[in-house]
Formats: structure tokens, sequence, C-alpha cells
């Protein structure tokens, strides 16, 4: 074994053992629920006289009843009935709360020698928290060199990611609009009891959907991948029109609008009121505003005649495509500016969710702190 | 008919999502065409999704290296296939309790919410922000002050960076109220305001021009490299 190796395997134990003592005796990466019991009675709905033949039944109404004793403790979606005979159904919903609150209300339940709280540890969320931790230690490995942690990591999010864009598709599109004009008595029997009946144009233009729909999965089968150009001219045309309206509209016109009605080359600062703004003064604004905004139209007209090639920019007209140039680097260093900042951004926001959510060492949201941890050690939390 | 007949669908579709912007009573029907396309691209998700599972089952039936990678994914994708299908614990909505698929699918709790919160949302984080060193790495070899405008670049940035964070406090603080507008803080706040305005006010009409010119082209049949080979 090399001797960087050995300093490695030792500097991975001391982690896991750090981490190990925070887990067992700092009681770290722990995430605290509480209850919520809802139950709902039925209503039955009453027949509407003059309703004809093929009109749908009206729906029961459910009403919030007080939940039966004991229901905090059965498991998913329950139903009973009720002594009248009405039908109840009910679930637990699960609100996160602060450490701090649980650690705190159990000292004091041990104190007084009142009730426990209803909180729990909640171990979906808190296998949750771990696995989040080690999967972004595993993808800052990479920052040694690619290796196994980082390629799982990357599996995993790759995997997870695209059946997630497609379930969002399914539920917030498909169902609502393709399988709502085509089956609505289907949605509405299953998700959505409150779904308008759909016109013939949309049924029509649903119907039309889901053929482009099939001929676009077309493109998967070699043999007929040809009739997945059909579909596709119909999302690049469609998506043409979208854009070719949007960016002549707010793009175009909204800087021209911007560039030139919005930004007068004088300005004129008025005195205001009850603003203590001397003559002197005065000027000296309205100057900097006419200066500003006359910058303003000549770097972006200068910009542009970069962009313009079809003379070429010798001479006078060089010269206004060089002032281009310089503004054109100023945004490109003000952009790249910004993407360090975010980047940093997000990358301490990743050693925040490690060292506070996690590691519970820093707590800049007072959710854990460190007396209340102690008082959760001393009341066996 | 096959390369004639995609032109034609391009075409109305686009100029009918065009006519609705102008003419009231086509915007029905653009309505109804952005509702297709709606459609259409959530089918597209499930053709790169159906694309991405066949690319890694051909990978693993061909035992490739790094075969054991794709069985990860593939396993991840199935599982948040199913449980964002059939909502697994979801509660119903509170107004249907009877309807079992009532609740959101994103409802905190539910699986495909934990899927999110606890793989998804991390993992992309910690590897977005794993440019932060390479974008630093990038720019220290990179860029060199050789020149007028790849100093005004380098400079900007450094203004910018500095001029938006604490340092800028240390380093330009004590500047007298006579030479106040050269307080890091100011520059940054000047140079946003009007420089970089006016390179983005240009760069946007640049794009809108570009894209309406290749918008046009396209629905009039004259730009068909969409249809693929031979056009």
């Amino acid at each position: 074994m090399s001797r960087q190796t050995i300093i490695w395997a030792l500097i991975g134990l001391l982690f896991v053992g750090f981490i190990s003592f925070r887990a067992l005796a700092g009681r770290m990466g722990r995430i605290y629920v509480e209850p919520k019991v809802q139950a709902f009675e039925e209503v039955p709905a009453d027949p509407i006289p003059w309703a004809d033949q093929g009109d749908r039944p009206p729906r029961a109404t459910w009403n919030p009843v007080t939940p039966p004793a004991g229901a905090i403790d059965r498991r998913g979606v329950w139903q009973e009935t009720d002594q009248s005979g009405a039908k109840i159904i009910g679930w637990t919903s699960w609100r996160e709360i602060k450490a701090t609150e649980v650690f705190e209300a159990r000292a004091e339940a041990l104190r007084t020698g009142g009730r426990e709280p209803e909180s729990r540890l909640s171990w979906p969320r808190t296998i949750g928290l771990w696995l989040a931790a080690l999967f972004t230690l595993a993808a800052f490995s990479f920052l040694y060199r690619d290796n196994p942690f980082y390629k799982f990591t990357e599996s995993v999010v790759v995997g997870a990611s695209a059946a997630y864009y497609m379930v969002v598709g399914f539920w917030d599109v498909l169902v609502p609009k393709l399988f709502g004009a085509l089956v609505p008595w289907v949605v509405r029997e299953v998700v959505q009891p409150t779904l308008r009946d759909p016109s013939l144009a949309d049924r029509l233009a649903m119907a039309a959907a889901l053929v482009l729909g099939v001929m676009l999965l077309m493109q998967l089968v070699p043999k007929v991948r040809w009739m997945g150009v059909w579909p596709l001219a119909f999302i690049i045309g469609t998506f043409a029109g979208l854009k070719l309206f949007t960016f002549i509209d707010s793009d175009l016109l909204g800087q021209l609008r911007a560039a030139t009605a919005q930004s007068p080359l004088v300005v004129v600062k008025e005195l205001v009121p009850g603003q203590p703004l001397g003559t002197g003064e005065m000027i000296w604004q309205s100057f900097l505003a006419s200066l500003q905004n006359s910058l303003l139209l000549i770097g972006t007209v200068c910009t542009l005649f970069y962009f313009f090639f079809s003379m070429e920019q010798k001479g006078a007209a060089g010269r206004v495509a060089r002032v281009g140039v310089w503004f054109l680097m100023i945004t490109f260093g003000a952009v790249f500016g910004f993407t360090v900042m975010g980047r940093v951004t997000l990358l301490a926001k990743r050693f925040e969710f490690l060292f506070d959510d996690w590691l519970w060492l820093i707590d800049p949201r007072g959710v854990h702190q460190l007396v209340s941890t102690i008082l959760g050690v001393v009341a066996g939390a | 008919m096959r390369r004639l007949l995609p032109l034609w669908i391009a075409a109305i579709a686009g100029f009918t999502v065009i006519a609705s912007n102008f003419i009231p009573r086509v915007l029905g029907f653009g309505d109804l065409v952005t509702e297709m396309f709606n459609v259409l691209a959530a089918v597209a998700f499930v053709l790169g999704a159906a694309s991405i599972a066949k690319v890694h089952l051909t990978k693993v039936s061909a035992k490739r290296p790094g075969w054991g990678y794709s069985v990860v994914t593939l396993l991840c994708f199935a599982a948040t296939l199913a449980v964002g299908f059939l909502k697994v614990g979801v509660a119903p909505a509170p107004l249907t309790p009877d309807l079992p698929f009532s609740g959101s699918y994103s409802e905190p709790g539910g699986a495909i919410w934990w899927i999110y919160e606890y793989l998804i949302a991390p993992i992309t984080a910690a590897l977005f922000s794993l440019l932060a060193f390479f974008v630093a790495s990038a720019a220290f070899r990179a860029f060199r002050a050789k020149n007028l405008e790849a100093g005004l670049l380098l400079g900007t940035a450094f203004i910018i960076l500095l001029g938006r964070t604490a340092a800028s406090a240390y380093l330009t603080g004590w500047f007298p109220p006579a030479i106040e507008g050269l307080k890091l803080e100011n520059l940054s706040l000047y140079i946003m305001q009007v420089f970089n305005t006016a390179g983005n006010r240009a760069i946007m009409i640049g794009i809108a021009l570009g894209v309406a010119a290749t918008s046009l082209r396209i629905l009039l049949g004259i730009d068909r490299s969409y249809l693929g080979a031979g056009e």
C-alpha cells in the first residue's frame, strides 16, 4: 500500500468515526414530524328533479369531521362507517417541524410529568437526508478524480430525473388535457371529478394530438421512422410561430422602445416638493442621467453595428464597431462574474446543507440548537 | 408526399399561432394548436425516456464496460416511474377523499416528492456547484489580459464579483464622498445599469431578428433541415 493510500484511508476512517459519533451522541441528521389527522364524512347529494336521464348524478360532498380515537395509529387511507351509517374516510399527513421544538417539548414533559408530544422521528425523511448528504459527497469526489461513487451518483440522477419529468408530463399534461378530452368519464372517476365536458373542437384536436404522439413514438421503430417527421414538423412549426411573435413583440420592439422612447437623451430633473435639492445639485443629477441615457444609446447602436456584416468594418465603421466590441466585452465580463457568483452560491448552499441540515454543526435558522440537543439527550429523545 | 406534407403541417400550425395574435376569430384555433403542442411535448418526454431505456438496455444486454451503472440507471428509472404513476404515499385531495388518485403527485410526504427532494434536487445542485471549481480553474488558465478587450472583460468580472461581496466595503469603503462613485459597489451598479444593459440590449435585438428570420424560413419551407438528409 502506498503512503498516499494510507493517508487517504486514515482521513476516511477519521471522517466515518466522526460522523458515527455525531450521529449516536449528537443526534445529528434527523428530521422530526408532527401528525395531522384528517377525516371526512360523506354527505350524499340530493337528486336534481329536472335532470335528464343522460345527465351525470351529482357527487356527494365530504365534510371535515373530528377523527375517531386512535386514528393516528392507522396506516395509509382508512375507511369506516359511523353510527348513522355515513361513510368516513381519513388519513394522517405529517408536517416537518424543528428538532428544537421536539426536544424542548420532550424535556418539558419529562420535567412536569406531562404527556409526551405526538411528534416523532421520520425515518423516510431521515434516510432521505442521509442519502442526499452521501450523494452530495459522492458528487464532490469528482474533484479528486472520476471514481465509482461519482459514476453511481450520476447513474441514479439520470434514471430518476428522466422518469420524474415523464411523470410530471403525464400528470400535468397528458391526464388533464389528452385523456380529459378523449376519455373524460375515466378522468372524472379516477382523478378530477370537477372536469368540465370537452367541446367537439377539444376532442378533435386531442385526437389529432394522440395520432401525432403515436407517430412521434414511431421514431423508435427503424422501419417506420419516417412517420416521426410529421409530428416533428408540427412541433417545429408551432414553436417557430410562438417564438416569432414572442421575440418580435417583447425582445425586438420592447428593447427598441426601451432604447428610444423610455430613455430620453436629455433629462431635466424637476424640483420635488419637500426634497432639499439645490439648483447646482439638480443640474448635476440631470447631466448624469442624460449621460447615462446617451451612453446606453451609443452602446446599443455601436454593438448592433458590430453585428452588421453586410459591409466591411473599416475606417469610421471599424471604429464604431470597435466601440461595440468594448461594450460587448464589458457585458461578457459581467455575465461571467454573475455566473461565477451563482456557482459559488450553489456551492455555499451545498456546504450549508452538509454542515447545517446533516451534521448540525452550524445552526443559522435556529432549528437544532446545541442546548436543545443536550435537552434531547437528557430527555432521552 | 412524405416530404411535402410535413412542410404544410409546419406552415399551417405556425401561421395559425401567429394569426391568433392578430385575428380574434382565430384565437381559439391558436389555443388548440398550442394545447396540441403541449401534449406532443409531453409525449416527447416519453420518447426521450424510452430512448434512454433503450440505450441502457442495449448496454446491459451486450455487457459493455460500465453496464453495472446502466442497471442502476434502469432500476432508478423504473422505480421512479412506478411510484410516480401510482402516486405512492400520496393522500387523496380533501374535497374528494373517495378518489385515491385525486391528490397531487408532488404532495410533501409522497414518494415522488421524496425522490425529488432527497435525490434529484441535492445531486443536481451538487453537480452544478462543482462548476464553481472548474470555472475558477479554467479562468485562471485561460484569462490573460493580453489586449484591451481581454482586459475589459477581466476587469469587469472582478469589479462585478468584488462589488457584490463584503470585500468591496473593505477595499473601497473608506473613499471620501467626493469620489463615492468609484466605490466598487457603485461601479458594479453603474456597469450593470449602463454598459451591461446596452450590450445585452443589442444582443437581444440581434437574437430576436435571428429568431424571426429563422422562424420565417422554416414556416415558408425554405429551411427544411428538420426533414433530415436529402433536402
